[in-house]
């Protein structure tokens, strides 16, 4: 014979779990429901981001001889989904040229976890402080032009993080 | 004499020390000289004031006067150089600059130096025509010199370049003092009827 016993010890947790169960449930509809209807906030593009840009950079290796590793992610707005395959173009002021020179730009492609990396020529500073321009420009999605500012000129690596939206 | 000598020092070391930066190889010549450009202004700027204050004793008052005329119209020459320089440079960055929609801050008091430096001069140009009084001409004359050392300033503090941050720093604050000093002596914004009663 079974007995069910309902110690206080069972009686507070099982009140607890309840009253736990019942704020998550009233919880969730004021603030975990609303977060997650509105998801990863798409990427605005910076100020000053397009500056220089050359629509259309090769996709590359390495831009130059490399040195400085530029790193990021592609996501997709809303479920925050890594998009592979995305075309990200780089492009800076560096030791082998000025932003607006052919060759300090190139292109790569994201992984199939949605990041990139491209290894290019170190960043100097230019225009006042040291910094990179990345574009998302291939038109599947909404054009995001970023412009990193680097908290060192000593640095040798660079990150920078899209979240697209459909255009 | 060790006044003298100490301004001398700041306003040429920063200069050299530029002249030896790393980051000059890495920039174009019409960059290059965009940039000491402006840091020959931030020079002169440290000479104005002290012109304007007479503190030059074997300098007669009117020559010193002509020379401050002369140096303002060397300082508007610098920023057009400076500005010009970088517009050839980096056409859109200038642009942003100009309509202050830079992202960085550097550049939106680079700008407001340039305007007020330019309102300064155009005083200075247009005195006899604007036939302010004298006290008043000199106090607007005044306010705008401050916005321009203030501005200046801060633009080249925030400036990650081709300049050495300590003698950098050394002129900013020698620049700061003079301006600070001359306004003090000169009694720009003190009444003279309230001083005489």
């Amino acid at each position: 014979m079974t007995k069910a016993i309902i110690t206080r010890r069972s009686l507070i947790a099982a009140g607890g779990a309840a009253a736990l169960a019942g704020a998550l449930a009233s919880g969730a509809g004021r603030l975990i429901v609303p977060a997650q209807a509105k998801g990863v906030a798409p990427t605005p593009s910076m100020r000053g981001g397009s500056n220089n840009y050359r629509p259309g950079a090769p996709i590359v290796e390495r831009i130059g001889s490399g040195g400085f590793l530029m790193t990021g992610t592609v996501r997709r707005a809303g479920d925050g989904a890594p998009m592979p395959g995305q075309r990200i173009q780089i492009w800076a002021h560096t030791t082998e040229g000025h932003e607006r020179d052919p060759q300090s730009h190139g292109a790569t492609l994201t992984d199939e976890n949605g990041e990139f990396s491209l290894d290019m020529p170190q960043i100097v500073p230019a225009f006042g402080q040291p910094h990179g321009h990345l574009a998302y420009d291939s038109g599947d999605f909404k054009t995001v032009f970023l412009r990193p500012v680097m908290p060192s000129a000593r640095h040798k690596t660079l990150a920078a993080h899209f979240v697209l939206e459909p255009a | 004499m060790v006044f003298w000598a100490a301004v001398v020092i700041a306003s040429t070391v920063p200069v050299a020390v530029a002249a030896f930066s790393p980051l000059l190889q890495w920039r174009q010549p019409v960059y290059i000289a965009a940039g000491f450009a402006g840091i020959i202004g931030l020079v002169v700027l440290l000479y104005q004031p002290l012109l304007a204050g007479g503190y030059m004793r074997w300098l007669p008052a009117s020559r010193a006067r002509a020379l401050h005329r002369w140096l303002g119209a060397g300082l508007v020459i610098t920023v057009l150089i400076h500005v010009g320089g970088l517009w050839v440079t980096s056409p859109p960055d200038v642009v942003d600059a100009l309509l202050f929609r830079s992202p960085t801050p550097f550049s939106v008091w680079g700008v407001t130096a340039m305007w007020a430096v330019f309102a300064a001069a155009g005083l200075a140009v247009f005195r006899k025509r604007l036939r302010l009084p004298p006290r008043v001409w000199r106090r607007i004359h005044t306010s705008l010199a401050i916005i321009t050392v203030g501005s200046t300033i801060t633009h080249a503090l925030l400036i990650e370049g081709a300049m050495g941050t300590m003698s950098k720093v050394s002129l900013c604050v020698a620049v700061a003092a003079a301006t600070l000093k001359t306004i003090v002596d000169l009694k720009i914004w003190r009444s003279p009827a309230r001083n005489r009663a």
